[in-house]
C-alpha cells in the first residue's frame, strides 16, 4: 500500500488563444482564456492511480488556486482520486513558484502520510518546471524529475526511467519521494461515468458558502455537515488552516517580477540562396550555428 | 477537442424533447437505490443530469479517442491468426477506454455493475460511438447480450455472466445465422443435446457471427430433435472456450474493425436460457428488436458523419471561383441530407421512447403483481404500447439504414472524384453504411415485420387525434398535406386488400409502409416545428416531399405495374 499526493493545477488553455490575453503589467488575463486541467498534471494523477491499482493505497489530489480551481479537483475525483484538497485564500494570490511551493509544501505537511508526491513536469501557463522541485526541497525529500515510467516499487524504494538529453536513465530512490512526470508518459484514464455521477455535486468550502449567499434559507454550517456526510466535501485549506508565514505567501512572498512582456510576431524575411556545394553547405551550417539554431 | 455529444445540437434537441419522466420514475422505483449507490440519482432531474454527464464522457471519448483511430482500424481490420481473432490495435484500445469509463453496461441494473439507464439513452450513446467508428458499434452494442441474460436468465446465470459484461471483461456474441438459415431462422440446425445428467451440449456450425470469438455466446439451437420449425429451437449461453472453434473470419466490404466469424461448436457445454422451445419465438425476437434499434443508431451515426464531411468539404472546395457550398445543385443536396438526417432522428428517438415505455410498463406490471395490485389497466396499456413499439422498430430500421446509404452516397457525390479516394473518410462511411440495411434483417424483412401493424392501422388513434388538432398558419397547410397523405394511404390499402392476392400484397408492402411512415414522421416533425423555428424548414421539406412521394407510391400500387411479376421469367431472360 502506498499513499500518493498529486499536485494539480488549473491553467488557461493556451492552445486556444483569441484576443488580448496578456495584461499590460505582464500577467495573464485569465478571464479571457478557458480554464483547463494542466495536461501533465493529469498524467501525474494517472501515475498515482496506477500505483494505487497495483499496490493499493490512497490518492489525494491537491491544487492551489482561486475557488474555481475546484473544477480540476472534481475532475480528479472523476478519474479516481480518493480525496481532494483545495488550497485557496486571497493571501495566496499572485504567487510565483517560490511562494507556491512554500504553501503547497505546508499543505502537504498538513495532509501528511504519503509515500509519493506526483506532479506534472510543468504547467503550460508559466512553463517554469520549478514548483515540483522546489516543493521537494521544502519538504526535504528526494525528487525525480522528467519521469517517463515507473519500473518497480519494492522494499521502500522506487525505480524510475527518466528522460535526459539524448536518451534516458534509470534511477532508484528511497521513499518518500517527489516525482514530476512528462507528457506522453501515460494516457490519462477517462472519467468514470459512475464517479462523475457520484461526485458531480462535490463542493469546496467557498462553493458551499456561495450557495448560502444566494439563499437565505441555507446555513453554511448545516450545509457543510451535509456535504461532509455525503462525502461530497472538497477539503479546503486557507491561511487559517495552515501554519504559514504570510510574508512568504502570495505576491508578498514572490520575488519574481515580470519586467516586460513583448509580443513577438514570427514572420518570414529574406531569402538566401545556398549553392548545393561543399562551401555552400558549410556556410549554411556556420550561419545556423551563429544564430544558435544548430 | 470535438465532443460528439455536446457538438450535436440535434441530439441535444431530441434529448430535451423526450419526456422520460414517467419512464425514469418507474425505472428508478422511487429513487431508492440512491441509498446504496452513490451514483444513483435522487430524483428525476438528477437522473437526467447523470444521463447528460455520461453522454458528455462518451462524446469526448468518441470525438477525441475513437474517431482519430477509425481510419487505422479500417485499414488494419480484425485478423484471424492461429485460430484466434485479433482486433485491430485501435479497436482494442477503444474497448478498453469505454470499459474504463463504465460504458459497457448502460442499461444493466446497478446490482450487476451497470448504470440502469433507459434504453433511449443507450441509443444516443450508440449513435455517438457509431459516428466515430461504425465498426466499434458492433462490439459496443453487444451489451444487448447482457440485457437478454438479465431479462431471461436465472439468478445464478445473471450472477455468473453479467457483472463481467459490465466491467468489459466479457464481450458477447449472438450466434443465430447458419449457412442455410439467414433471414429464415426457423431453419436453424445447430444441435443441442443433453447427456445422461441432463447437461446441455452444442454441436454444429454458425456463420456470419459478429464477434464470434467472444467470451460468452448466446446460441440459438435445435433442442427438440426431429422438429423442423421455430418451435423446436431454444436459446443457450456458452463460453467461447476451446470447443468453440473460429474457422475463419470474413473479408468484408466495410466495418473492418468488427470480426465476422464462422464458428464450429464441438460438443460445447451450454446452459439453457429461459424455457425450452421459446428460443426463436420469444428471446430472439426480443434480442433482434433491440439489435435493430442498435443498427438504426449505427446508421444515424454514419449519416451524421457523412453529412459533416460533405458540409465541410463543400465549404472548403472552390470551383468556378466560389465555394461549391453555394452552388445551388450542391446546396440542395446538403439540405436534402440534413432534412433526411433530422427527420430520421426524430422518428428514431420517438421509437426508442416507445420501447422504453414498453419496458417500463413490463417492470411496473411485475411490481404490481408482487404487491398483489390489479394490473388490468396496465396490461391493456402494455398491449397497445407493444404494438406501436413493434411497428416502429422495423420502420426505423428500414428508414434510417436506407437513408444512411443515400446520405453517404450523396456525401461522396459532393466530394466528387476526391471522395472516391481512400484519403478521405467518406468512402469508408459509404462502405460501412452498406451493411446496415442488410444485417439484423434486411430492409425487405423489416417491411414484412412492419406490414401487419400498418394493415391494422395501429396508429389510427394517434392520427385521429392529430387530425382534429388546430394548427395555425403555414402549419395548417402542412397538416392538410398529412391529411391528404392519410387519405392516399387508406385508399391504397383498400386497393391492395381488395385484390386478395398475397403476392400483390407482398410486393406493395413497401409502398404501404412508406406511406404510413410519412404520416407518422410528418406529425412528429410538425410538433417539433411548433416549438422551434429552425425545425419549420425540416418539417416543410419533409412533408411536401412526402406528399409527392405518397402520390407516386399510390400510382405504383394502382397502375398494376406489379402484375408483370407474372412474367418474371420472360422479362429477366
Amino acid at each position: 500500500m502506498y499513499n500518493s499526493i498529486v499536485l494539480v493545477k488549473q491553467v488557461p488553455d493556451t492552445a486556444n488563444i483569441s484576443g488580448k490575453v496578456m495584461k499590460d503589467d505582464g500577467t495573464v488575463n485569465r478571464a479571457k482564456l478557458p480554464a483547463i486541467f494542466n495536461h501533465e498534471d493529469k498524467i501525474a494523477l494517472e501515475f498515482a492511480l496506477q500505483v494505487k491499482d497495483k499496490f493499493g493505497g490512497k490518492v489525494t489530489a491537491v491544487t492551489m488556486g482561486p475557488p474555481r480551481a475546484a473544477d480540476v479537483l472534481r475532475e480528479c475525483l472523476y478519474m479516481g482520486a480518493d480525496e481532494a484538497y483545495c488550497v485557496t485564500d486571497r493571501k495566496f494570490a499572485g504567487a510565483d513558484t517560490l511562494a507556491t511551493s512554500y504553501v503547497l509544501s505546508e499543505a502537504i505537511k498538513k495532509i501528511g502520510n504519503y509515500d509519493f508526491v506526483f506532479a506534472g513536469r510543468q504547467a503550460i501557463d508559466g512553463d517554469t518546471a520549478q514548483v515540483g522541485p522546489q516543493t521537494a526541497e521544502k519538504l526535504n525529500i528526494p525528487q525525480i524529475t522528467y519521469a517517463e515510467e515507473i519500473l518497480d516499487i519494492k522494499d521502500g524504494k522506487i525505480k524510475i526511467r527518466r528522460k535526459i538529453d539524448g536518451g534516458f536513465e534509470i534511477v532508484e530512490c528511497r521513499l518518500p519521494v517527489l516525482i514530476t512526470v512528462l507528457k506522453g508518459a501515460a494516457e490519462p484514464r477517462p472519467f468514470s461515468a459512475k464517479r462523475v455521477m457520484a461526485f458531480k455535486n462535490a463542493k469546496s468550502l467557498m462553493e458551499i458558502e456561495k450557495l448560502v449567499e444566494g439563499n437565505s434559507l441555507l446555513y453554511a454550517d448545516d450545509l457543510l455537515q451535509e456535504y461532509k456526510s455525503r462525502k461530497l466535501f472538497i477539503e479546503t485549506l486557507t491561511t487559517d488552516d495552515l501554519d504559514v508565514d504570510l510574508e512568504r505567501c502570495g505576491i508578498k512572498g514572490s520575488p519574481t517580477k515580470v519586467h516586460k512582456v513583448e509580443s513577438v510576431v514570427l514572420a518570414g524575411g529574406n531569402h538566401i540562396k545556398i549553392e548545393p556545394t561543399r562551401d555552400g553547405i558549410s556556410g549554411l551550417i556556420d550561419s545556423l550555428m551563429e544564430d544558435r539554431i544548430f | 477537442m470535438p465532443n460528439f455529444f455536446s457538438d450535436n445540437s440535434d441530439i441535444l434537441f431530441q434529448l430535451n424533447r423526450l419526456d422520460l419522466k414517467e419512464i425514469v420514475n418507474v425505472l428508478e422505483d422511487n429513487y431508492n437505490e440512491s441509498k446504496n449507490y452513490n451514483y444513483a440519482p435522487v430524483n428525476f432531474d438528477d437522473a437526467m443530469e447523470n444521463y447528460r454527464k455520461t453522454l458528455e464522457i462518451i462524446g469526448d471519448i468518441a470525438g477525441n479517442y475513437i474517431a482519430p483511430r477509425a481510419t487505422d482500424v479500417d485499414h488494419e481490420g480484425a485478423h484471424h491468426i492461429d485460430g484466434k481473432v485479433q482486433y485491430a490495435k485501435g479497436t482494442k484500445e477503444n474497448l478498453d477506454r469505454l470499459a474504463k469509463a463504465d460504458m459497457m453496461g448502460l442499461v444493466i441494473p446497478r446490482k450487476y455493475g451497470g448504470l440502469n439507464f433507459p434504453f433511449t439513452i443507450y441509443l444516443v450513446a450508440t449513435e455517438i460511438v457509431s459516428r466515430a467508428d461504425a465498426s466499434l458499434m458492433n462490439l459496443f452494442g453487444l451489451q444487448d447480450i447482457a440485457d437478454i441474460l438479465y431479462k431471461f436468465g436465472t439468478e445464478d446465470q445473471k450472477e455468473e455472466f453479467i457483472p463481467k459484461f459490465t466491467t468489459g471483461e466479457y464481450l458477447g456474441a449472438m450466434a443465430l445465422t447458419e449457412p442455410d438459415a439467414g433471414s429464415d431462422l426457423q431453419a436453424v440446425k445447430l444441435q443441442a443435446y443433453q447427456n445422461d445428467e441432463g447437461k446441455w451440449f452444442l454441436r454444429g456450425v454458425k456463420r456470419f457471427i459478429t464477434n464470434g470469438n467472444a467470451e460468452v455466446l448466446l446460441v440459438l439451437a435445435r433442442s427438440e430433435s426431429g422438429t423442423k420449425d421455430g418451435r423446436g429451437l431454444s436459446m443457450f449461453a456458452c463460453y467461447g472456450d476451446k470447443t468453440v472453434k473460429v474457422r475463419r473470419i470474413e473479408n468484408k466490404l466495410g466495418i473492418h474493425g468488427s470480426p465476422t466469424c464462422e464458428l464450429q461448436f464441438n460438443d460445447t457445454p451450454a446452459q439453457l436460457i429461459g424455457s425450452r422451445k421459446f428460443g426463436l419465438i420469444k428471446y430472439v425476437f426480443e434480442l433482434m428488436f433491440r439489435a435493430r434499434m442498435g443498427v438504426s443508431a449505427q446508421a444515424l451515426g454514419i449519416s451524421q458523419m457523412a453529412f459533416e464531411e460533405a458540409l465541410s468539404y463543400a465549404k472548403d472546395r472552390v470551383q468556378f471561383g466560389k465555394s461549391i457550398y453555394s452552388i445551388p445543385a450542391v446546396s440542395n443536396i446538403l439540405i436534402d441530407m440534413k432534412v433526411t438526417l433530422e427527420s430520421n432522428r426524430t422518428l428514431f428517438y420517438n421509437t426508442g421512447w416507445w420501447v422504453d415505455k414498453k419496458d417500463s410498463l413490463e417492470l411496473l406490471i411485475e411490481r404490481y403483481k408482487k404487491e398483489g395490485k390489479s394490473t388490468t389497466d396496465l396490461v391493456n396499456e402494455l398491449k397497445y404500447t407493444t404494438k406501436i413499439a413493434n411497428l416502429l422498430t422495423p420502420i426505423s430500421k428500414f428508414i434510417t439504414t436506407e437513408s444512411a446509404n443515400k446520405i453517404t452516397y450523396d456525401s461522396l457525390q459532393i466530394h466528387g472524384g476526391t471522395g472516391y479516394m481512400k484519403e478521405f473518410r467518406v468512402e469508408r462511411l459509404a462502405r460501412d453504411a452498406r451493411i446496415t440495411n442488410i444485417y439484423e434483417g434486411t430492409s425487405q424483412m423489416q417491411i414484412v415485420s412492419a406490414i401487419s401493424g400498418v394493415i391494422h392501422d395501429v396508429l389510427k388513434e394517434y392520427f385521429d387525434k392529430k387530425e382534429v388538432k388546430e394548427y395555425s398558419g403555414s402549419f395548417a397547410v402542412l397538416a392538410n398535406h398529412l391529411k391528404e397523405i392519410r387519405i392516399i394511404f387508406n385508399d391504397s390499402l383498400k386497393y391492395v386488400m381488395d385484390k386478395k392476392d398475397t403476392n400483390f400484397q407482398d410486393v406493395s408492402a413497401k409502398e404501404l409502409v412508406e406511406l404510413y411512415t410519412f404520416i407518422y414522421t410528418g406529425y412528429l416533425l410538425l410538433d417539433e416545428a411548433e416549438s422551434n423555428s429552425r425545425k419549420r424548414f425540416i418539417a416543410n421539406r419533409y412533408i411536401i416531399n412526402s406528399l409527392a412521394n405518397a402520390r407516386k407510391n399510390a400510382e405504383t400500387i394502382k397502375n398494376e405495374t406489379y402484375s408483370d411479376l407474372l412474367h418474371l421469367d420472360e422479362i429477366v431472360k
